[in-house]
């Protein structure tokens, strides 16, 4: 929408405008196509994606040691790929090591298995904090860990994004992949909670 | 970034997006983001030559605010995409701010 709202003028607001303003004069970008990014990254692209990798693991033996041997490929098979997603490792849950992902120096993030990162997996205090403290940080985010369970952080890069693969909670032996996916939360494939038997 | 991220368009079994939040805070966010893709997209950068002027401007920001008052995630990645088209010719910070001064004069309703 080239009328998009100027409702908004502060400063970074102002200063975008100005960008996108000069930029489409000069022809290296246009309105529509920008429309279009946005509308991918906001309706299209989302946790849903890594959900389906999830179940698809929990109920598939073969596929559960393809995504873990090759996550890229295995997660392509579902149809998923692009931008932020052309090397994925997925590290799996257990009952003694649990996986969490950070991205210390900025905010790389898989987009295409979880879509755009939320707003606190790019503050300053998770981006420091999961590193120093991460027992802390994560019983405090409501997940308290047993002391004996081994924690292993996991700092993104510009080669590697990685996806946890949580456990598949008990009493869900009945489920259908598609109920299992409706389980699986954008925060426990960052490994910032755990999956619970019922949403 | 030669792929399109491919759409999930998935039937009846698919979930509903009950995980999903809302991606931006505000709408010259998601406007910053597009462009920056768009940008990408049509070839004026590499991810890597954005990636690393992110992080500068993360880091810098963060020296200096020890306290992580006003953080803003958005306006790191608009001050990284500013010094990155600038670096590249393809704005001028005379011309950025000669844009930004005239948007700020417009008068009221001029959106409407």
């Amino acid at each position: 929408m080239a009328d998009h709202a100027h409702d908004d003028d502060t400063p970074e607001a102002l200063r975008t405008e100005a960008l996108e303003t000069l930029l489409r004069e000069k022809g290296v970008v246009d309105a529509a196509t920008i429309d279009a990014v946005i509308r991918v990254y906001e309706e299209d692209v989302g946790p849903l994606n890594g959900a389906k990798v999830v179940a698809r693991a929990w109920i598939d033996p073969a596929y559960r040691a393809r995504l873990l041997a090759d996550g890229t490929r295995a997660i392509a098979e579902l149809g998923f790929a692009g931008p932020q997603g052309e090397h994925m490792v997925v590290v799996e849950n257990t009952p003694t090591v649990h996986n969490v992902v950070v991205c210390t120096l900025c905010s790389c993030y898989p987009w295409p298995v979880l879509g755009l990162p939320p707003s606190w997996y790019k503050d300053p205090a998770y981006r420091s904090r999961v590193v120093r403290a991460p027992r802390a940080l994560l019983a405090e985010m409501g997940l308290a860990l047993d002391e004996t369970v081994d924690i292993r952080v996991w700092d993104s890069s510009a080669e590697v994004r990685y996806l946890v693969l949580p456990e598949r909670p008990t009493g869900t032996e009945h489920l259908g992949e598609g109920e299992l996916a409706a389980l699986v939360t954008r925060d426990t494939m960052i490994g910032v909670a755990k999956v619970k038997a019922s949403s | 970034m030669s792929d399109e991220p491919r759409l999930d368009v998935a039937g009846a079994a698919a979930p509903p997006r009950r995980n999903g939040e809302l991606v931006f805070a505000a709408p010259w966010e998601s406007r910053l983001f597009g462009m920056t893709l768009a940008l990408h997209r049509a070839g004026l950068f590499a991810w890597d030559e954005f990636r690393e002027r992110l992080i500068a401007e993360i880091t810098a920001w963060e020296r200096a605010h020890p306290t992580r008052d006003e953080w803003s995630y958005y306006a790191r990645w608009l001050a990284a995409l500013e010094s990155l088209l600038v670096a590249k010719g393809l704005c001028a910070p005379a011309q950025i701010d000669a844009c930004v001064t005239a948007l700020a004069a417009r008068p009221p309703g001029h959106d409407h």
